[in-house]
């Protein structure tokens, strides 16, 4: 079974979305255990085990094809894995659920590639992506809430896009669209956050405001971040882990992974 | 919130316009056509009441194609289908409306006598009566597209590949209603309408009543399709269009979403075919030639998708140049609707809509 697979999986997918609790009672937000997956013969991910805490923020790197966007592809259910499980939470079986259900049970994903809706305004991104009930029922005769309202006004001025409010999406300079990403992102509230490269095309500026802005998220949410950008990793890292070759190769806090001789070997020293 | 809705709707400008087009379809058209002396130069002949009738059927189309495809991206290449399972219903009650004033003045259709049967299939169950003949033109169109459309957007069917398989679908429903055992009249189909309702089908007034409905139709499913694409289903629809797997990760199931506007969709052409069929006095499987369809999408193209007014007057501009077109020079119109999708589309992507867009922003 490979990526392609995932579209039979999908036909179970068409019951309306569960929205189970998350029970993260043991601490643990993510487990990822031996999941491996192959395309047409080469192993994307090979028995990759992993675990997120509640509230942590881990860094993940790796050299080029490691696997980092395969397994956050896996946790969100774009592609499924060959073997292995991947639990959310306790009781979450993240390899059963379909991308809508698994958006639902609290993940968001944010691509490294900024996808926003281009074609409409910056404020409707954010209305888009807003948690609330997302049946064609409801969504028919949505109206905007007060406390709507002022939910995406702060998320706009949380981003620092509140004066590109009205402006088309499609408009917004790379970083901006980064930001605004982020920000569709949190509208979700999601309990846990993947974030695929956040920073690539941000100005310094927005660097150091987005590496302060996850830092505050930090604790309420626990996040994911997969990152090249090494300065921006120090600033914000507190566990880093080291993908290579779709397993991982060490694990630990920054310093200690910086001087492991492997890291050294296959990325760091390169 | 009633005033929100409004003013969400249209602007000032919009809603003078809406109101001039209510009083051409509803005031001016009727005195025109019914209490101006046939002998005068302000009279309008039937000929032209029941173009404009027709027009206005395609033009209901057109807008429900552009809700699919301009908002939604889903080119359907089927839409002539539902289109002619609406104008068929309706047929079916006006058939059984002739009673026994048809040519073997029989208790069944005509054709049914030539084909020696000696009841209705069941298919015709209860098409006396009108309430039933108007819950197939709805039901009929919407069920095929919401089972075809369930299983073609769940296995992800997308794109060019949709097009092609409700192309196929509308080929393989004319080859059915084709042949005589289906029950729907052959290759004839229906024709030779003598009542609707009770009232004589071509008299003057008659002929007012339906243009004045379509009318009624047409605004209403314009003022409803402004509704949609301006509520939040609207927003998700357009973002579907430009980043589906985007909407899903935000957590919206795409499927249902494309599933509610295609039969929707259907269910507007339905009804549009049934307003066409007492107008024009014919449905046949014809009607369900895949060309037809196609045409529908030009009509959308030429008149500019994702806008509501365009796909209106592109069903206007392409059945008005058609009709000229037909009697002048017969055997040019196929080159000329050729040339003119090639023209818009290399040249006008915004279709007549956002020419007009353009000259405007160039006179400010």
């Amino acid at each position: 079974m490979s990526a392609n697979a995932v579209a039979a999986n999908e036909g179970g997918s068409f019951s309306h979305v569960a929205t189970e609790g998350l029970d993260a009672t043991h601490g643990v937000v993510l487990y990822l255990e031996d999941i491996s997956v192959s395309f047409d013969g080469f192993r994307a991910l090979n028995k990759l085990s992993l675990s997120i805490d509640l509230g942590e923020l881990r860094c993940v790197i790796g050299p080029n094809g490691a696997g980092k966007t395969t397994m956050m592809d896996v946790i969100i259910g774009k592609t499924r894995p060959d073997s292995g499980t991947a639990f959310f939470g306790q009781t979450i079986d993240l390899t059963r659920l379909s991308e809508a259900q698994i958006a639902h049970a609290g993940i968001g994903r944010k691509f490294q590639k900024p996808t926003i809706f281009e074609h409409h305004s910056v404020f409707e991104n954010l209305e888009l992506a807003m948690k609330a009930d997302k049946r064609v029922r409801t969504t028919l005769f949505a109206r905007l809430a007060d406390a709507e309202r002022d939910r995406i006004a702060e998320m706009l001025r949380l981003i620092r896009l509140g004066e590109a409010a009205d402006r088309v999406a499609g408009l917004l300079s790379h970083g901006q669209k980064q930001l605004l990403e982020i920000g569709m992102l949190l509208m979700q509230e999601p309990k846990l956050l993947l974030l695929d490269e956040p920073v690539a095309g941000m100005t310094d500026d927005e660097t150091d405001r987005t590496a302060d802005l996850f830092l505050s998220l930090a604790g309420r949410h626990s996040l994911v971040v997969v990152e090249h950008d090494m300065a921006f990793i120090e600033k914000i890292a507190r566990k880093v882990t080291v993908l290579h070759e779709g397993s991982v190769l060490a694990e630990g806090p920054m310093s200690q992974v910086q001087n492991d001789p492997k890291v050294i070997e296959v990325y760091l020293g390169r | 919130m009633l005033t929100e809705t409004f003013t969400r709707l249209y602007g000032p400008k919009g809603w003078i316009a809406f109101g001039v087009a209510a009083l051409v379809v509803f005031v001016v058209f009727p005195v025109l056509s019914l209490a101006v002396p046939p002998d005068s130069a302000f009279h309008v002949s039937s000929y032209w009441v029941t173009l404009l009738g027709k027009i206005m059927c395609y033009a209901i189309v057109a807008l429900a194609m552009d809700l699919i495809w301009g908002y939604c991206g889903i080119l359907s290449l089927g839409h002539g289908l539902f289109f002619a399972l609406g104008g068929y219903a309706m047929g079916m009650y006006l058939m059984r409306q002739i009673g026994r004033e048809g040519q073997y003045q029989s208790d069944l259709p005509d054709f049914m006598v030539f084909l020696d049967w000696k009841e209705l299939p069941w298919t015709w169950w209860n098409t006396d009566q009108f309430w039933w003949a108007m819950l197939l033109v709805v039901a009929v169109p919407g069920l095929l597209a919401f089972v075809f459309g369930f299983f073609a957007f769940r296995s992800r069917v997308k794109g060019v590949y949709f097009s092609i398989i409700t192309q196929a679908l509308t080929f393989a429903a004319m080859l059915l209603f084709f042949r005589n055992a289906t029950g729907f009249g052959g290759n004839n189909g229906f024709t030779d309408f003598k009542r609707i309702l009770g009232f004589t089908i071509a008299t003057p007034e008659t002929r007012m009543a339906l243009f004045a409905v379509t009318g009624a139709v047409l605004l209403a499913t314009l003022l409803g399709c402004r509704y949609l694409v301006t509520s939040k289903f609207g927003r998700v629809l357009t973002a579907v269009r430009d980043a589906e797997t985007r909407v899903a990760f935000c957590g919206y199931n795409t499927v249902h979403y494309k599933l509610a506007v295609f039969t929707l969709s259907a269910v507007i052409c339905g009804i549009a075919g049934a307003l066409y069929v007492p107008q024009v006095g014919i449905i046949n499987p014809g009607e369900m030639s895949p060309a037809n369809s196609i045409e529908i999408a030009i009509w959308v193209a030429v008149g500019g998708r994702g806008t509501l007014i365009g796909a209106i007057a592109g069903a206007g501009i392409v059945n008005g140049a058609k009709s000229f077109f037909t009697q002048a020079f017969p055997e040019f119109w196929l080159y000329f609707l050729g040339l003119l999708f090639i023209l818009v589309t290399l040249f006008l992507p915004q279709g007549v809509v956002g020419l007009v867009n353009k000259l405007r922003g160039k006179a400010a």
